[in-house]
């Protein structure tokens, strides 16, 4: 911050292009909600058996169930007596760190299936963009719960399920950016300069392509987090008593009615991880194409 | 006549689409584990039960030869029994459907319905208070998981106010909330869809040409933006629908409605794989086929789609 | 051609801005200008000179809430068009005033048959006429623009440049305008295409009389085409004259010569062009004095603090301190 801000005095036509995403993203104050509230959750999640010990997600405690927020439980208790905040807290961690691997996975997956496509092109491109058409003309959902029916429940079953359905999103996204990437003017250049093929990938290609594909990266991301809590309140992927925030509130639903704390605080949890993702999607779209603001 | 030569075409085109799906969802359904047999005979069946059934179902026999047996029963209608319940995969599904594409259907038109005019008139009154809302309402919207603001509804309307029915298909009533949860996601890319196109097309020099042919500013996006800004939207009604029979697992799931949501759900848990096959195969069918008509909507109100190619 | 009366379009000390977020974007800057009944002004200037802007705010088409006419005058035909309502404004725009624009690409609306585009400033303008005058009337003009009335039919993506560039014409002159500003009309179009524009143009204005503005950063265009040329920069005239006065003449403001030697010549191959150095001042940070001082190979103190005032002679104005009575010698 105290690097950037010495550096504001020159003209705005001396930055680089990275700098001035940076700066143009860090204006944006939605934005930068955004990533405090994302900072704030990945931190009490890391720091979730400084808060609760892991033991108080399992351990059932009749005598204190449906307790209502107190200073002991300070999200009140479930029908078992558990704690809500420790459930909420190591839920949290599927949740999120799921969604991260789900990114993570259809990202580098697409990447490589789109980049080949587009960059070498011709018969690799029409057989890889055929696969991809197909992936793509079964609804995402369901593709998941098929290859859930034959792999099972299992966290890391979800995580591939969910993965393979993003993948030909993130393919069709990256071929399309190489294919109008490389009929540019200055790869040409690169081309007639004798560049290899890597280093005009790695050079020129992916520093000017990935701005929209980090943008919708995120803007996926919190899709994918709706989609797991999704597949948890349906009983998919994540089973009780593991929590994670969907099954949280799927375990409650039947005291929900006279215990709305139980239903309301893991939902807005969601919703909140959900919308500093989805600020800080939009900013860097803003950030990387200011002309797409509006 | 162009426009049905490549409406013939488009209809062509699914075909290979629709046999490439069903083996990629044959390769991934026959992954799963366990002997089926076994699982529809229980425990006390003997070995020789289990091999015949197992003989019987054709299961013992290679992938390929599984899958042309279940294409050529296919084109015969014939897409199997439940494993789990004594029941046909295509007499339940058509059972079904309308519950699913009732409450489907519903869903779109709320959500184009709404969407569509408030999206566009928030981009005529950019940075009004309405722009504000409707800008906000969609963050929100993005951000809640359908199932829970299904729940917390349900809740208000239902549990504690009583206005409407909490579950069920007995009164007209149960189908107010569930297309409304259903829809509420579309409704936010409506939403958003039809501001950022409008915005973009009122950028249009055209738009400005038609205010130096005299036109006034309500005449002008009347006659030149509206209708240009929807092109984009309507294909994104399309491709909307996708997900919002994805979605209705869950909005049946949470409201008790006996659509293929649920048959579906119930399949996936208890691994019954001809009716996940089936259900979902025709899910793409329905799907592909409303994309298709979708767009071939769009080739007749824009001319700039070229017909041939 | 002397008589005052008969001007078209006077324009006295016109200040345009724009008000973005980050600053205020000073586009016209004190301009004058006059233009007589069936006179064809060239308007000359780099991009972003304020041309456009200018065209525009004759229109009162300014971008919304951030193009704003600040001060000065713009009288059409003895109206002030400044403080005149939107209602006003939309009787004259398109029938009595009108606009070709640059891109004939995108200044057509794609998807809108060109019949009906160009039908629908005769819908506007004349609702009284009976659709088969009207049809009448369109096909009469796709005739005189050399638009076989058959195609009437056809959008425009099947249509070529040139071919769109003709249909933006035929919209424009339909209801024969008394003023017609036609905004870089050839820029976008081949060599080839831009004469048969420009011929075109020209055969038209015979026809219907109007009083053209043609903005251009082409001056062969301007020589060709027009009767007087007013030279842009920064958003204000610094000179005009009838073309001969300005082409042939000995007195120029430092600018237009430096215009003129930018123009490569065929026929003497041996002389260097000598571009202009420098860009154009930031609009958003006029300088205090002469705004062209900074590039001006003339450029003296006085230049650098304080405005030239104008020195006319002849109709031939020149805003430049060189050219002041009260100096020593001329340049």
């Amino acid at each position: 911050m105290a690097i950037f801000k010495k550096k504001t005095k020159k003209p705005l036509s001396e930055y680089s292009t990275g700098e001035l995403i940076l700066f143009r993203f860090k204006k944006n104050k939605l934005a930068m909600i955004g990533v405090a509230m994302f900072m704030f959750v990945t931190i009490m999640i890391l720091i979730a058996p400084l808060i609760r010990p892991y033991s108080m997600v399992i351990k059932q405690d009749i005598v204190h169930r449906l307790n209502p927020p107190s200073k002991e439980h300070i999200f009140g208790t479930d029908e078992l007596g558990r704690d809500l905040l420790a459930r909420i807290l190591y839920g949290g961690r599927i949740s999120l760190f799921c969604s991260l691997a789900i990114i993570g996975i259809a990202f580098v997956t697409g990447a490589i299936i789109g980049g080949t496509a587009g960059f070498f092109g011709g018969k690799v491109d029409t057989i890889l963009m055929r696969i991809v058409d197909m992936l793509m003309s079964v609804p995402s959902a369901l593709l998941a719960m098929a290859i859930i029916t034959a792999l099972g429940n299992g966290v890391w079953k979800l995580v591939l399920a969910l993965s393979i359905g993003q993948i030909a999103r993130f393919a069709r996204m990256v071929r399309s950016s190489v294919l109008t990437l490389r009929n540019r003017e200055y790869i040409e250049a690169a081309k007639c300069f004798g560049s290899s093929s890597w280093r005009i990938i790695m050079k020129h290609i992916l520093p000017n392509g990935i701005g929209p594909i980090i943008v919708s990266a995120t803007l996926t991301l919190g899709a994918v987090i709706l989609s797991i809590s999704s597949m948890g309140y349906l009983g998919l992927g994540v089973a009780s008593p593991t929590p994670e925030w969907g099954t949280i509130i799927s375990e409650n639903k039947v005291n929900i009615q006279y215990f709305p704390y139980l239903g309301v605080i893991p939902g807005i949890c969601i919703m909140l991880t959900v919308m500093s993702v989805n600020f800080i999607g939009d900013g860097l779209r803003d950030a990387f194409d200011p002309k797409s603001k509006r | 006549m162009n426009w049905l030569k490549y409406a013939l075409k488009r209809i062509l085109m699914l075909i290979p689409v629709i046999i490439s799906v069903t083996f990629i969802l044959f390769l991934i359904l026959s992954l799963a584990p366990g002997d089926v047999a076994r699982m529809v005979l229980g425990q006390d069946a003997t070995e020789e039960q289990v091999a015949q059934l197992n003989h019987e179902m054709g299961l013992d026999r290679p992938l390929l030869i599984r899958y042309l047996r279940y294409m050529r029963d296919a084109l015969r209608l014939d897409f199997g029994r439940s494993w789990t319940g004594n029941f046909d995969v295509l007499a339940e599904f058509s059972h079904r459907l309308p519950y699913t594409l009732l409450v489907s259907f519903l869903a779109i038109i709320f959500a184009t319905g709404v969407g569509i005019p408030l999206g566009i008139a928030s981009a005529i009154k950019q940075y009004s208070l309405l722009d504000y809302g409707s800008t906000f309402m969609v963050m929100l919207l993005f951000s809640m998981p359908a199932f829970w603001l299904g729940t917390m509804c349900q809740l208000l309307f239902c549990l504690t106010l009583h206005w409407l029915p909490v579950s069920g298909i007995t009164n007209w009533k149960n189908f107010i909330l569930p297309p409304l949860i259903l829809g509420a996601n579309t409704l936010a890319s409506m939403i958003r869809m039809s501001r950022t196109s409008m915005l973009d097309v009122i950028r249009m020099d055209y738009i400005r040409t038609a205010r130096a042919k005299g036109g006034s500013r309500r005449y002008v996006t009347r006659h030149h933006a509206i209708r240009n800004s929807l092109i984009p939207v309507v294909t994104q009604i399309g491709i909307s629908f996708a997900g919002t029979i994805g979605g209705a697992v869950v909005t049946e799931n949470i409201f008790a409605i006996p659509g293929i949501g649920t048959l579906l759900i119930n399949a996936v848990k208890s691994r019954d794989v001809p009716v996940v096959m089936g259900t979902v195969i025709f899910i793409t069918i329905i799907v592909g086929v409303i994309n298709l008509i979708v767009d071939l909507i769009c080739a007749l109100v824009d001319p700039r789609i070229d017909l041939a190619s | 051609m002397e008589n005052e009366d008969r001007s078209v379009l006077e324009i006295k000390d016109l200040y345009v801005q724009y008000n973005t977020d980050d600053a205020v974007v000073h586009a016209v800057n004190g301009l004058n200008l006059t233009l007589k009944e069936g006179e064809k002004l060239g308007l000359v200037g780099e991009t972003g000179a304020g041309k456009t802007t200018l065209a525009l705010s004759i229109l009162k088409l300014l971008p919304d809430k951030v193009g704003e006419i600040h001060s000065g005058s713009i009288v059409y035909k003895g109206e002030d068009l400044v403080d005149k309502p939107e209602s006003y404004m939309l009787g004259l725009r398109g029938h009595r005033i009108s606009m070709i624009f640059q891109d004939p690409m995108t200044s057509l609306n794609p998807t809108k048959n060109v019949g009906d585009q160009v039908l629908e400033v005769i819908n506007l303008h004349f609702p009284e006429l009976s659709s088969a005058e009207k049809a009448a009337k369109v096909d009469e003009m796709f005739r005189l623009v050399g638009i076989p009335a058959s195609r009437k039919g056809e959008f425009p993506h099947q249509f070529s440049g040139g071919m769109k560039q003709r249909i933006v014409i035929a919209m424009a002159l339909i209801a024969e305008p008394e003023l017609l500003l036609a905004d870089e009309p050839t820029t976008a179009l081949d060599v080839t295409i831009q004469a048969q524009i420009l011929e075109l143009m020209r055969k038209l204005k015979e026809e219907f009389n109007s009083a053209v503005v043609l903005i251009t950063h082409d001056l062969g265009v301007v020589a060709e085409f027009c009767d007087t040329v007013s030279v842009i920069y920064s958003g204000r005239v610094v000179e005009h004259g009838t073309v001969e006065q300005i082409f042939e003449g000995e007195d120029n403001h430092p600018y237009t010569k430096g215009l003129i030697h930018c123009i490569p010549s065929l026929s003497d191959t041996s002389k260097r062009l000598q571009p202009i150095p420098g860009r154009m001042p930031d609009p958003r940070n006029l300088p205090e004095g002469c705004c062209f001082a900074d590039r001006c190979p003339f450029c003296r103190e006085k230049c650098k603090t304080s405005m030239p005032e104008p020195h006319e002679k002849d109709g031939h104005m020149i805003l430049c301190h060189l050219y002041d009575p009260k100096e020593d010698g001329n340049a």
